[in-house]
């Protein structure tokens, strides 16, 4: 593999990520900040391709490029426009100068030093080498954990006790979206044109989901994206003013929501009355319940970032029926009067 | 010969994105820049798309090949069509 | 072969980075969105050349992914919210 052929797409791609980076946080529009942060979510999901890491790459792009992307506009855009420039300059009447000259600094150098730091490591450890062991421990013990992905098994085998953990942590931010109040309004319902987009957009999502979800076990993919996947196409659902997008109703949510969980939970204990360690799979039985754990995971990561592009809880059904249609009552009125 | 001819469709195509990002930064305003990159980057994805399914042996990646080709397609077109009704609204209301 | 390969994948660096001068100095946000766009097909096909180049299949995967995802960002842009009517 001739890696010097690709110095000049190396050297342009360094390029392009720190001055995105720069660029997105030196700014003082908000608007043009956010588009940089996608943009650079994006190249950032190239940079993980690059490096050899297809598995951060997909989520990356899923969630980074994708969902952020949506999370991080509608919020932006709904703002009334010129409202960040008075707020910054009337910041900038009320502070003293002396104070934050000096916090300024003091960060700056602590940054500095942090980034030092970091370098000094990295060159070190260019100088002795790998000392690990973990690669080769993975690829030992590959064969007895049910998948052929060494990510999936590390995820979902060898540190299984790690996820179990960062689902609960999604589901206390989801806890956490409930207790902002009921979701914002929506939106109005969409044109022709993203209207046929979406009608055939969302089912290939769910079947990209579906497929993502069967493909990690031998290659890159898994829960995470397939999540993100299903959570794209709630979103593009709503992004086009339907009033229904795929987020079951009350009990049926609550149980989605937990599913992640849940489902761990449930296999653990299972395996620890049968007299095996916790979430200690037997080996003819780990694929079929990584796949059970992953699917059920699937479904609650789909539901968080679902639930956290609504801003809060969702309304039931019936309910949001018969505010749209209030609101179509409402909005031909308007429509009428504002005819050119 | 097969290297050949994905050599060109591959150049082709990175001619034609070089073309529609010229044409991004060279166009007087909004309207002019959205033609340039709608058509230029399409095309420019499929003959590069063309050139490398040339090297693929399944045909079933030539069909994910296609896919993606299709998905880039009717986004940008939509995307576009977004952008352009959007930037009209913002003419007519200010 | 590969150096062909290698070479288009920065060319198609360089026109991203071309994209990004329209992000930062487009005097609209719908200029902004429109290179958004650039910049997203751009990486679809810079991913499905270092498929090919890294010997990866599932890079394949991530270009489908950035490809179905790439009309997300701008409608999520341009979609008007609806009247708050919750009181």
């Amino acid at each position: 593999m001739n890696t010097a052929s690709l110095l000049v797409f190396d050297a342009l791609l360094m390029l392009t990520l720190v001055g995105l980076a720069w660029a997105a946080l030196a700014g003082s529009d908000e608007r043009l900040s956010v588009i940089l942060f996608i943009a650079f979510g994006l190249v950032l999901a190239v940079a993980w391709a690059r490096l050899l890491a297809p598995d951060v790459a997909l989520a990356e792009a899923a969630i980074g490029a994708g969902l952020s992307g949506a999370l991080l506009l509608s919020a932006v855009g709904s703002r009334p426009r010129g409202a960040s420039r008075t707020r910054a300059s009337s910041m900038q009447n009320h502070t003293e100068e002396g104070n934050t000259r000096v916090l300024q600094w003091t960060i700056t150098l602590l940054c500095a030093a942090l980034a030092g730091i970091l370098a000094w490591a990295l060159l070190h450890a260019l100088d002795i080498g790998p000392t690990d062991m973990l690669p080769q421990a993975i690829s030992a013990n590959l064969a007895t954990s049910g998948v052929s992905n060494p990510v999936t098994a590390v995820l979902l085998n060898f540190r299984a006790y790690d996820t179990l953990l960062e689902l609960a942590v999604l589901l206390a931010a989801v806890l956490g979206i409930f207790a902002l109040g009921p979701a914002t309004p929506g939106y109005q319902p969409a044109g022709p044109v993203f209207d046929g987009l979406v009608r055939w957009l969302v089912p290939v999502l769910i079947l990209t989901a579906g497929y993502l979800l069967w493909v990690g076990a031998h290659a890159p993919g898994g829960a995470f994206q397939a999540g993100a996947m299903l959570a794209a196409a709630g979103v593009v659902l709503r992004l086009s003013g339907r009033s229904s997008i795929g987020l079951p109703n009350g009990l049926t949510l609550r149980i989605v929501m937990a599913a992640g969980v849940g489902m761990f939970l449930l296999v653990g204990l299972t395996l620890l009355v049968l007299g095996r360690p916790f979430l200690g799979y037997p080996p003819a039985w780990a694929g079929t319940l990584i796949l059970m754990i992953e699917t059920a995971a699937m479904l609650s990561i789909a539901a968080t970032l679902l639930l956290a592009f609504h801003g809060g809880r969702p309304k039931s059904h019936a309910l949001a029926a018969r505010t749209e249609s209030a609101n179509a009552a409402t909005s031909n009125t308007c429509n009428e009067e504002q005819t050119p | 010969m097969i290297n050949l001819l994905s050599a060109i469709l591959v150049l082709a195509g990175v001619f034609f994105y070089l073309a529609g990002s010229i044409g991004l930064l060279r166009l007087p305003d909004l309207y002019s820049r959205l033609h340039a990159l709608t058509k230029a980057d399409n095309l420019g994805l499929g003959l590069l798309i063309a050139g490398l399914a040339l090297h693929m042996q399944d045909v079933f990646i030539v069909l994910k090949l296609l896919l993606i080709w299709l998905a880039v397609l009717a986004a940008s077109a939509t995307s576009a069509h977004l952008i352009a009704r959007q930037a009209r609204r913002r003419e007519a209301g200010s | 072969m590969y150096a062909l390969f290698a070479f288009s994948a920065a060319g198609l660096m360089f026109t991203l980075l071309l994209g990004l001068l329209r992000v930062l100095r487009g005097p609209g946000t719908g200029d902004r969105m429109l290179a958004t766009q650039l910049i997203g097909t751009a990486g679809v096909g810079i991913l499905l050349l270092l498929s090919l180049l890294l010997d990866q299949p599932a890079l394949l995967d991530v270009a489908l992914v950035l490809a179905l995802l790439a009309a997300v960002a701008a409608a999520a842009f341009t979609g008007q919210q609806r009247e708050d009517h919750r009181d």
